[in-house]
């Protein structure tokens, strides 16, 4: 029997244990807000006094990527740009989620030209799209719970390494 | 109708530079002012000095896409103590781009400058910094001109890796 | 651009772009002189420092490279481009009615003052007439947009310069004047509500209600805040000094808006070249002599003051009338005709595939103030609905040029302040 099995098998300790670190992990859920372009602004609002982003532990909007756990696109990424965002995505430690917030950042949005990335997924790895332009913040608050369903669901101790 | 200041202004242009004034229309008010390449610099530097044509308001360029002088420069100046707008247009061949800088009349049209090479291809003399502004310096093509498609040529600009680097995280 | 020119002791080597790296390096140690690397700098107090394009403060995805000397940048380089759509290009291949949303992402923070600028420039070389309860429609949309992105400048750049609950505050005026679009328009901020040849719909009396309320209640907030920040010590300091331009230099910069007001020149397009009824309404253009980061602020100020009188005179003024014009080759017929009648039908079609075709050969310019600066559409029509050239002078491609002049000499910290008191915004300069 191999580890994992054996730790499976212990069954209600890990998932308890699970369902704790990730209980703590979705309610402390800090943003990098990855703000470019418009939805910027609907970002900010979303962090602003009438759509509390902090009511739902995302308290602070961390601009360093080493000390956060999301990062929110928003707004068009254009190629210039992406090599940026790559480096950024890539120095958040794990675990972490994307944002793809707006019509922009999914799949290039309005703008079908040379300059624009047609979706940010084209290099890196997106957990939940949001439609809209700019997308209300409400919407964005959506997303938001999305991600946290997403990590209450996340195997963290029975993940393999 | 082009107002009496633009029209005094028209009239001295033509009478000091006979030569060189080619073409002016007139345009629901607004008056282009056609000059040849050559005397493009004298121009502006009258215009600034005499006519105190001191704010450059805009630099841009056209691609016209014909066979001769394909693209056209613009330069839009605004004379603030008497409140006129006037246009000044010259035209470029495709085989050889190239315009004397304003730069020594107006500072501002660096950036202006700038973007014109960057979406066109013209060339500007005597420019301190003639580098791209918008796109990156290994881009290739001249975006605004009119044969470049609209969703770019693939693999003119690349995307980064997307497995992380080692030695930058 | 060979590599080998430049010899990088401290060890950067570009991981992407790497052309576009090095001519930046050039461009640096070309500007003013070269950099030389002497014995009398033992502690290597020189350096050069990137704020990258992914910067807290840099406003949007704007780079700077600033060499340092200690504290002091010696000299500084802007980069551009992180934003650049082409939206020019784009342009070509739309409508003049179509292109509406892409003026409302350009400078994204007052999106109905690009609307009205397209729309004004498309009337102008269509030679529409516009009916007057749409401009007077137009201008109080206008001025509350202006409103709103000075709110946004002010909560920004107070937040920048450490004053935090600034930005809270402003957001909560912001959200007031969302709601308010909302209403008007339908979406919070990227409307798309004024039509080429008038608006879209006109004025319930729920947002005119609204409308007033706001304007009542605006002027005491700005009382509020002006109490805070006019005698603050900290503020002053901050800002005093800060980012200095002589009047002489941004005329020959071709910098615009609050930014060439701050140094006594009152160049306002609204008294320069008057649109929509400015001519009629009454108001102050404030300017300013001391060309520094304090005097930018007290002019932005001074506006959204002059913005609310501009507004209460046009509420007056509002008068019952047609919100669009009647040519229907010109503008788009009501739904009412649309849905009723056969060649309301097929005008709506007509102008939605074709849209309004200027005569040939025909280029002209308009610029509005926007809340920038100076905001202007060259068009050159070709006959068919596309331009055939359009380019968008959008003020902070010019103000951001004025910046790279006004770093240098400043000090590191203050970059942040002088970056917010120019309020640039990327997605305008970058096009």
């Amino acid at each position: 029997m191999s580890f994992e099995q054996a730790l499976n098998k212990q069954g209600f300790l890990t998932t308890s244990v699970d369902a704790l670190v990730n209980w703590g992990r979705s309610n402390a859920v800090w943003p990098m807000p990855m703000g470019l372009a418009c939805c910027a602004i609907e970002m900010m609002a979303f962090a602003g006094p009438k759509y509390d982003a902090s009511r739902f532990g995302s308290e602070v909007f961390r601009f360093s990527p080493r000390q956060s756990d999301l990062m929110i696109v928003a707004g068009w990424c254009t190629y210039k740009m992406s090599h940026a965002v790559r480096r950024i995505w890539d120095q958040m430690p794990d675990p972490k989620w994307c944002i793809a917030m707006g019509a922009c950042a999914s799949t290039g949005g309005m703008h079908r030209s040379y300059g624009v990335v047609q979706g940010i997924d084209n290099f890196l790895p997106v957990d939940v799209y949001v439609s809209g332009c700019p997308p209300r913040p409400e919407t964005l608050i959506h997303a938001l719970m999305q991600i946290q369903d997403k990590i209450r669901q996340h195997p963290t101790i029975t993940l393999d390494a | 109708m082009p107002s009496t200041t633009q029209l005094a202004v028209l009239d001295e242009l033509k009478a000091t530079f006979a030569a060189s004034v080619l073409e002016v229309t007139e345009h629901v008010g607004d008056v282009f002012v056609l000059v040849s390449r050559d005397t493009i610099i004298p121009v502006l530097t009258h215009l600034k000095e005499t006519h105190r044509f001191i704010y450059l308001a805009d630099l841009f360029g056209v691609d016209r896409f014909t066979a001769v002088d394909r693209f056209e420069v613009v330069y839009n100046l605004v004379s603030l103590a008497t409140g006129t707008r006037l246009f000044v247009k010259t035209r470029v061949p495709e085989d050889e781009p190239v315009l004397p800088t304003a730069i020594g009349i107006w500072s501002g049209a660096n950036w202006n400058e700038r973007e014109v090479y960057d979406m066109f291809g013209i060339r500007f003399e005597g420019h301190p910094d003639p580098r791209r502004i918008f796109m990156p310096e290994d881009f290739e093509y001249f975006p605004l001109r009119k044969e470049f498609p609209l969703l770019g040529i693939p693999g003119s600009i690349e995307l980064p890796n997307t497995t992380p680097d080692p030695e930058n995280t | 651009m060979s590599h080998t020119e430049l010899d990088l002791t401290n060890k950067l080597q570009p991981k992407f772009f790497a052309e576009h790296q090095y001519a930046y390096y050039k461009a640096l140690e070309d500007k003013h002189t070269t950099i030389e690397i002497t014995d009398d700098d033992p502690l290597g107090t020189r350096m050069i420092l990137n704020m990258g394009p992914q910067h807290p403060a840099t406003h949007g995805v704007l780079r700077v490279l600033t060499e340092l000397k200690g504290e002091r940048i010696v000299k500084n380089k802007l980069d551009i481009g992180y934003l650049h759509r082409g939206v020019e290009k784009i342009a070509e291949n739309k409508t003049y009615q179509e292109f509406m949303p892409y003026t409302d992402r350009m400078d994204y923070l007052s999106p109905y003052s690009n609307n009205v600028a397209l729309c004004t420039a498309v009337e102008k070389i269509a030679e529409i007439e516009v009916p007057e309860r749409a401009q007077y429609i137009r201008m109080i949309n206008c001025e509350l947009a202006r409103i709103s992105a000075h709110l946004l400048w002010l909560g920004t750049m107070v937040m920048d310069a450490g004053a935090i609950s600034f930005f809270i505050w402003t957001f909560r005026e912001r959200e007031k004047i969302y709601s308010l679009f909302d209403e008007v328009a339908g979406h919070r901020f990227t409307v798309s509500h004024s039509r080429i040849g008038g608006v879209a719909s006109d004025y319930t009396p729920k947002a005119l209600d609204e409308i007033r309320t706001f304007i009542s209640e605006f002027p005491n907030e700005l009382r509020d805040w002006n109490k805070l920040l006019n005698k603050n010590r900290i503020f002053i300091d901050r800002n005093a000094g800060v980012g200095v331009v002589t009047h002489q230099d941004a005329i020959a910069l071709g910098m615009s808006g609050a930014n060439i007001r701050a140094t006594g020149i009152a160049y306002d397009i609204r008294r320069f070249a008057p649109y929509l009824r400015y001519a009629d309404v009454d108001f102050e253009v404030p300017t300013r002599l001391e060309g520094d980061n304090l005097a930018r602020y007290y002019v932005r100020m001074e506006e959204m003051g002059q913005s609310v009188r501009i507004i209460n005179q046009c509420l007056e003024r509002l008068k019952p009338g047609p919100i669009r014009t009647d040519n229907a080759k010109k503008t788009y017929p009501s739904k009412d005709e649309v849905y009723y009648s056969m060649e309301g039908l097929i005008h709506d079609f007509m102008m939605t595939d074709t849209g309004v075709c200027p005569p040939a050969g025909r280029e002209t310019y308009h610029a509005i103030e926007a809340p920038k600066g100076e905001l202007g559409y060259y068009i050159q029509s070709d006959g068919t609905g596309h331009p055939w050239r359009m380019k968008i002078k959008t003020p902070s491609f010019s103000n951001l040029q004025g910046l790279e002049h006004m770093l240098d000499g400043c000090m590191l910290a203050d970059t942040v302040v002088v970056i917010g008191g120019v309020d640039p915004v990327m997605g305008e300069a970058d096009k």
